[in-house]
């Protein structure tokens, strides 16, 4: 049933290919490229390698013991992807495109960053691999998270501030797939999430499913069963999908999205695509998209720049209309409340993103017995935060003086 | 017959090439799109192309880019487009039209009425520029059903896409000039003659040439290779400059008549 995606690229009716016809063979040379590759032993073994002696794979599954014991309900564990190389999930999918574009005879690479954890990872593996790299980032997000921004100068790429649109995440995807355009014949583009033509969201979900399958062993021997339910955070999707993708014949286990809904679903200011959105076909695939009755993209807010997207991958369509998965959201305001309990309580700083991860989990946990099982993709970690963080919650006290 | 196809035939009997400007409706308002579209008649168009503006214009550099915000600031939807499409009819502009729009407002629009409302403006094609042949097979059944062509864009790197792409055109064959979006260059494609013979020898429809074009010595070149010339970014500038002259009513003739004598000088 969940065989997907077909030929075409399509999960269901989602997916697709819908970019300008300059665009169209770089995808099929890529997606030629990737079927042979995602076969090559050796390929697959260097990326192994890299996963392990670099990023240090296996990440840990972690029992919250204290987190659980203060919700007082099912038994968290986290799925340490904060201790990734680079302090995320995104370098399993950028070791896996940056081989791939190594293999394909690329000496240069793009990418799209919002948070910048993207680009960090994709300026890592440049880094690494010997490639040209070119970020871009909305002019918004470089702001909000200047030290990434730093980061990836270090590590040797250029960030492009992207100025069109609302300056963020959807703009500096925007700008990547025109600059592809205009150098599709020696750039790869390492596409951040499961989001984008096919076969983006296919591939991108191949190299992120190691979140899952570690996951999945892991609590097998730490429980001697399956978990419940396993949540995670949805920008555009790509931890979600990893850790979920394993996971998605176990009919007994429930999957959990989690996205950003800002300062409310019922105001202008959020990014719960899922909650909010429709059908349409936005940055190269049919997904559900935040859009007004014209068929315009509307401009998304959350207060974490990796969620701020008015779209979401296919595959999440596919598993929601499906009824396979199911997307909640949560505000600006449960994700700080999240991020700071989980603090306190466990001594670990979340991403904001995966806060939002954390806050379902807050609101789950205590509904269920002490005998179920909760695993939490804990996709990166706070300190790229810190400082809009403390701003925010300075702003706040200040505000309520 | 539909409007696009005689337009070619009375020109191919001249020995002439089509001029196909480009604007982007609603920037800035409906009726000054109707005025422009009566100057670009005026100044010796062939066929025009009216730009739907859209929110992430994948396809399109900062000129058009900018015109299309200005225009949804404006509220613009594919509504007011329609509305500019038929107004001009109104006042006597009898050239043919082809709409370009990107896929999302459309599929919201409903693909069906779509056409609908394409026909009932005499509109007599369509390019969407994000919908390439592996995704067009409903698109293109209504667009035949409705009598409307629909206009596919081939690009440098087509490569043995051409001929798939090629046999299930209608009305003409749009060349990408160069890779890169749209938007005025002085450099095209360096195999750009190359590229063009191999699509005209795999149709028997008119071959246009556009993105990036923007001088009267750059649409002769182009016309002794192609059919027709698309000439966007470059008049939506134009239109910008003007900007200023066409938001007064005491000053507007002034900036229409700009727009005119640039268009018209592309093709002296």
């Amino acid at each position: 049933m969940f065989n997907v995606p077909d030929e075409h690229g399509r999960f269901g009716k989602f997916g697709g290919k819908y970019v300008p016809e300059t665009l169209m063979n770089a995808l099929v040379e890529l997606e030629e490229a990737y079927k042979h590759y995602s076969q090559d032993q050796d390929f697959q073994d260097e990326i192994r390698y890299l996963l392990k002696q670099y990023s240090g794979r296996p990440t840990s599954l972690y029992y919250a013991e204290r987190l659980s014991e203060h919700l007082g309900g099912a038994k968290i564990y986290l799925k340490r992807e904060d201790l990734n190389h680079t302090g995320a999930h995104k370098i399993n999918n950028t070791i896996g495109q940056g081989v791939l574009a190594k293999r394909m005879g690329k000496k240069k690479v793009i990418a799209e960053t919002g948070a910048g954890q993207h680009g960090v990872a994709s300026a890592t593996v440049a880094a690494l691999l010997g490639l040209e790299c070119k970020v871009f980032m909305g002019e918004e997000d470089m702001k909000r998270q200047q030290l990434n921004v730093f980061r990836m100068n270090l590590l040797g790429a250029e960030v492009i501030p992207a100025t069109s649109g609302t300056r963020t995440l959807k703009d500096a995807g925007n700008e990547t797939l025109r600059y592809w355009v205009s150098n599709v014949h020696d750039t790869y583009y390492i596409l951040g999430s499961v989001v984008g033509p096919h076969p983006y969201p296919m591939m991108v979900r191949d190299f992120q499913r190691i979140i899952g399958e570690e996951a999945r062993k892991q609590i097998i021997e730490a429980e001697g069963k399956l978990p419940d339910t396993v949540i995670a955070c949805v920008g555009g999707g790509s931890n979600a999908i990893g850790i979920f993708y394993p996971f998605v014949n176990d009919f007994s286990v429930k999957l959990i999205g989690v996205e950003a809904s800002g300062k409310g679903v019922d105001t202008d200011e959020h990014a719960a695509t899922m909650t909010k959105g429709t059908h349409g076909v936005f940055q190269g695939s049919m997904s559900y998209l935040l859009q007004d009755e014209f068929g315009q993209v509307q401009p998304a807010h959350s207060i974490s720049a990796g969620l701020d997207y008015p779209g979401v991958g296919p595959e999440h369509s596919y598993l929601k209309d499906s009824k396979r998965a199911e997307y909640f959201p949560i505000t600006d305001e449960e994700a700080l409340e999240a991020l700071k309990l989980l603090s306190k309580t466990e001594g670990i700083i979340p991403a904001l993103e995966s806060a939002h991860a954390i806050a379902q989990t807050i609101k789950v946990a205590p509904t269920m017995n002490k005998d179920q099982v909760i695993v939490v993709s804990l996709s990166g970690r706070g300190d790229k935060d810190v400082e809009s963080i403390m701003q925010y919650l300075g702003g706040k006290n200040h505000e309520s003086h | 017959m539909n409007l696009i196809d005689q337009k070619f035939l009375e020109l191919k009997e001249q020995n002439k090439t089509a001029l196909i400007p480009f604007l982007t409706m609603g920037d800035p308002d409906v009726e000054t799109s109707v005025e422009i579209i009566k100057e670009l008649q005026a100044a010796g168009a062939d066929i025009i192309e009216l730009g739907v503006p859209y929110s992430d214009p994948l396809a399109d550099g900062p000129v058009i880019q900018r015109a299309s915000l200005r225009a949804l600031q404006h509220n613009i939807n594919i509504h007011s487009c329609l509305e500019i499409a038929s107004k001009a009819r109104q006042e006597e502009v009898s050239l043919p039209f082809i709409l370009f729009t990107y896929y999302n407002p459309v599929l919201q629009f409903g693909l069906e009425s779509f056409f609908e409302k394409l026909r009932e403006n005499e509109i007599s094609g369509v390019i969407i520029p994000d919908l390439p042949i592996e995704e067009d097979e409903q698109v293109r059944q209504l667009s035949e059903r409705y009598g409307i062509h629909l206009v596919p864009l081939v690009a440098p790197t087509s490569n043995d896409r051409i001929t798939k792409i090629s046999k299930k055109a209608a009305g003409f064959v749009y060349c990408v000039s160069s890779l890169g979006v749209t938007g005025v260059r002085s450099s095209f494609y360096d195999g750009i003659d190359d590229f063009i013979s191999l699509v005209k020898q795999s149709t028997d429809l008119p071959v246009a040439v556009g993105f990036g074009i923007s001088t009267n010595e750059q649409f002769n070149t182009f016309s002794k290779i192609c059919d027709g010339v698309v000439v966007g970014s470059a008049i939506v500038r134009k239109i910008e400059e003007q900007l200023p002259l066409l938001q007064s009513q005491d000053t507007k003739a002034k900036g229409l008549l700009q727009i005119r004598e640039f268009v018209a000088q592309l093709k002296e």
